[in-house]
C-alpha cells in the first residue's frame, strides 16, 4: 500500500502567452481515490493537469503536495512521488517495450548508479500489472494502439508514484480497449492505493470508473464530487451547453448521461 | 503477481544485461575500427612506412623521412581527423536527440556554417590565429543556434520550422562565407575549401590540441547530461515528468554541443555532413539502448578518418574531406526529406 499524500491546487491561474485559461481555481484532490477531471474542449483540463506536475509554472496561486509547492521541489524527488502520462507521449523509434518501461525508473536514478534489482523488479512488476510481460522484447512501433497505451502505463508504473496523472487515457482507443484501460487504473488504485487523477473526454465512462468527478467550465470549477452528484443534467447544460437525460445506468448503478441533439429524440425536451 | 522467482523478472533481467552486453560489444568494435583506422591513416601516404617506424617515431626517435612526414604531416592530420569526427558526431547527435529529429543536424540548421562564417572572418578580415579564431566561432555558434531557436519559437518550438528556418541561415552564412573569402588578400583555394567545405590540409599540433582540449573540458560536460539527453527522446512532457530539468538541461547542452562543434570547425572548417550522418549511423548500429553520444563521437571519427583517406589517395586529384563526406551525406538528406514528405512533415 502506498502513503496518503494530500494533492491541492489554490487560487491557481494558468495561461500560455497572453491567453489565461485557468482563472482562480481552489481543489482538493482526494487521496487515495481515482478522480476524473471532465469539460468541454479547451476549458482547460490538461493544462491543469500539466500544472499539476510541474510542467507549466502558474501566474499566480500555488499547486501544493502535501503543503509543499510542488513548482519548488526537486525534480526527481517529485517525480518519485507522481507521475504524469502525456495526451500523446511519443516514442523513439525504435525503442522496445522493456527498454521504454525501463526508463520510468529515470527518477530513482542517480547520475552515474548502475542499473540496479529494484530497477529490474519495478519494470517486471509493471509489465505484469498491464499483461505486456509477453511484449517486452517487442518494438513500440508495431504495437496496436492498446498495446501502446498499455506499454505507457507500465512506464507510469516502472515509476512507482504514489499518485498518477494521466491525460485522456482512453483517447484514440476503441471501446474494448477504454474498459481495459480504466480496469487496470481501478485495480491500480484497489490493489496499490495509487491516487489516481485523469482527463477522460468520455463523461460516462468518467461517472462509472471515478470515485470523484470535477466538472469545469471556462477554466472555472463548475461542480465537483461524487459522480450522482455531479453529473446532472444541469451540469451537461453548464459545462457543455447541451441538453441531455440522464438516468441512472443499470449495469453500475452510476449516472449515465443521454445527449439529447436535434435529430432522433423521442422524449419532449424539458 | 511478482516474486523473486518471476519469469517476468528473470525475462527482464535477461533482455536488459543482453542489451548491455550487445552496447559494451559495439562500443568495442566502433572504438577498434578508430584505431585501425588512424593506424592506416598514418602509414599510407606517398611513402608507405611500416607499424614499427611509426611506433619509434610516437616514441619520440629519430627516424629519416618517417620523422618529418609521420611526426609532422600525417600524425596531427590523423590526430585531427579522429578529434574533429568525434566532436562533430557528438554534436551532432545531441542537437538530433534534444530536438528529436534527424534532420536538425548542427550542419543542417547553421550552427557550423555560423561557426565556419565567423572563423573565416576572424582569420581573413581581422587576422586572429587560433584561441581567438576559436572563441569567434563558438561566440557565432551559440548566436546562430540562439537566433534559429528564437525564430522558430512560437508556443514552443516545432521541429519542422527550425529546420526550415535553420536552413535559410545556414545558406545566408555560407555566402557570407563566400564573401569573406573574395575579401581575402592573397586568395588561398586551400583556406577557400576549409571553410566553404572543410578540409584537414595543413593541420597543425596547435589546433589539434586546442580540438582536444574543447573535447576533454566540454565532453565530459556532455556525457554528464547522457541520461537527460535520453529521457528527453520521449517528448519534452514525459521526460519533465519523469524527473528531468528542461531548461537546465537544454542551456547545458547546446553550451557544451556548441562548444564542441565550434572547435572543431574553427580546426578543420565545417567537415560536411559528419554531425548529420553520425547519429542516425550509430542509432542504425546500437539500436534504443543508451546514450547515442559516445557511439556517435566514435562513428563521426571513424567516419572523417576513412573519408580523409579517400579524398587524399582514391582518386588521381586530391580531394578535401568535406567533399568526401558531402557526397556520401548528401543522398541521406535526400532520403529523410522525401521520408518526411510522406510521412506529412513529421519525423
Amino acid at each position: 500500500m502506498t502513503a496518503t499524500h494530500s494533492l491541492l491546487v489554490s487560487s491557481l491561474r494558468l495561461g500560455y502567452g497572453d491567453r489565461t485559461v485557468i482563472e482562480s481555481l481552489d481543489l482538493t484532490l482526494p487521496p487515495g481515490k481515482i478522480t476524473a477531471i471532465v469539460g468541454a474542449n479547451a476549458c482547460g483540463k490538461s493544462t491543469l493537469l500539466r500544472s499539476m506536475s510541474r510542467l507549466l509554472a502558474p501566474r499566480a496561486g500555488h499547486v501544493l503536495l502535501d503543503g509543499r509547492e510542488v513548482h519548488k521541489m526537486p525534480a526527481k524527488e517529485l517525480a518519485r512521488t507522481l507521475g504524469l502520462l502525456p495526451q500523446s507521449p511519443v516514442a523513439p523509434e525504435g525503442i522496445t517495450v522493456s527498454d521504454l518501461v525501463g526508463r520510468g525508473r529515470n527518477p530513482h536514478q542517480r547520475l552515474l548508479s548502475r542499473w540496479s534489482r529494484e530497477d529490474d523488479a519495478a519494470v517486471a512488476a509493471a509489465l505484469d500489472a498491464t499483461h505486456t510481460a509477453d511484449l517486452a522484447d517487442r518494438s513500440v512501433d508495431e504495437l496496436s494502439g492498446g498495446q501502446r497505451q498499455r506499454v505507457w502505463i507500465a512506464m507510469a508504473l516502472a515509476q512507482q508514484t504514489d499518485l498518477l496523472l494521466l491525460d485522456e487515457p482512453t483517447t484514440f482507443l476503441d471501446v474494448s480497449h477504454q474498459v481495459e484501460v480504466l480496469d487496470l487504473l481501478t485495480d491500480l488504485n484497489r490493489n496499490r492505493g495509487t491516487t489516481i487523477v485523469m482527463v477522460l473526454h468520455d463523461l460516462n465512462m468518467a461517472a462509472r470508473y471515478a470515485d470523484h468527478l470535477i466538472a469545469l467550465a471556462d477554466g472555472k470549477l463548475h461542480a465537483a464530487g461524487e459522480p450522482s452528484a455531479v453529473l446532472t443534467e444541469d451540469c451537461v447544460r453548464a459545462v457543455f451547453g447541451l441538453d441531455s437525460q440522464v438516468i441512472t445506468d443499470p449495469t453500475s448503478g452510476k449516472p449515465l448521461m443521454l445527449p439529447l441533439g436535434r435529430h432522433h429524440v423521442a422524449i419532449t425536451r424539458p | 503477481m511478482s516474486t523473486s522467482l518471476s519469469p517476468t523478472l528473470a525475462a527482464v533481467t535477461g533482455s536488459r544485461v543482453r542489451r548491455s552486453r550487445r552496447r559494451a560489444l559495439v562500443i568495442g568494435l566502433l572504438a577498434t575500427l578508430v584505431v585501425a583506422a588512424y593506424g592506416v591513416n598514418l602509414m599510407v601516404g606517398e611513402t608507405f612506412y611500416p607499424p614499427s617506424e611509426i611506433w619509434r617515431v610516437i616514441l619520440g626517435e629519430t627516424v629519416p623521412g618517417a620523422s618529418f612526414t609521420v611526426g609532422e604531416l600525417r600524425l596531427p592530420r590523423a590526430t585531427l581527423a579522429a578529434l574533429a569526427g568525434f566532436c562533430f558526431g557528438m554534436g551532432g547527435v545531441t542537437f538530433q536527440t534534444m530536438l528529436r529529429n534527424p534532420l536538425a543536424s548542427p550542419d543542417v540548421i547553421g550552427i557550423t556554417s555560423g561557426a565556419s562564417a565567423a572563423a573565416a572572418f576572424a582569420i581573413v578580415v581581422l587576422g586572429l590565429t587560433e584561441t581567438g579564431v576559436s572563441a569567434f566561432a563558438i561566440g557565432a555558434g551559440l548566436a546562430v543556434a540562439i537566433i534559429v531557436y528564437t525564430l522558430s519559437f512560437r508556443d514552443g518550438v516545432a521541429g519542422t520550422r527550425l529546420i526550415l528556418i535553420g536552413i535559410g541561415i545556414a545558406a545566408m552564412l555560407d555566402s557570407a562565407t563566400a564573401y569573406v573569402l573574395s575579401q581575402a588578400a592573397q586568395w588561398d583555394l586551400q583556406q577557400a575549401q576549409r571553410w566553404l567545405t572543410g578540409s584537414l590540409n595543413g593541420a597543425t599540433w596547435d589546433e589539434t590540441a586546442q580540438v582536444a582540449l574543447a573535447l576533454l573540458v566540454l565532453g565530459p560536460l556532455l556525457l554528464g547530461q547522457a541520461r537527460n539527453l535520453f529521457m528527453l527522446q520521449l517528448g519534452d512532457d514525459t521526460a519533465a515528468a519523469l524527473g528531468v530539468r528542461l531548461e537546465r538541461t537544454r542551456i547545458v547542452v547546446i553550451v557544451a554541443a556548441v562548444g564542441l562543434l565550434a572547435f572543431a570547425t574553427a580546426a578543420t572548417g565545417p567537415i560536411a555532413f559528419v554531425a548529420f550522418l553520425s547519429g542516425p549511423i550509430a542509432a542504425r548500429i546500437i539500436g534504443s539502448a543508451g546514450s547515442l553520444l559516445v557511439p556517435a563521437g566514435l562513428v563521426g571519427a571513424l567516419l572523417v578518418l576513412v573519408a580523409d583517406l579517400i579524398g587524399q589517395y582514391a582518386f588521381d586529384i586530391r580531394y578535401p574531406v568535406g567533399v568526401v563526406t558531402g557526397v556520401l551525406g548528401a543522398p541521406y538528406l535526400v532520403y529523410l526529406l522525401i521520408r518526411t514528405n510522406r510521412a506529412g512533415g513529421s519525423l
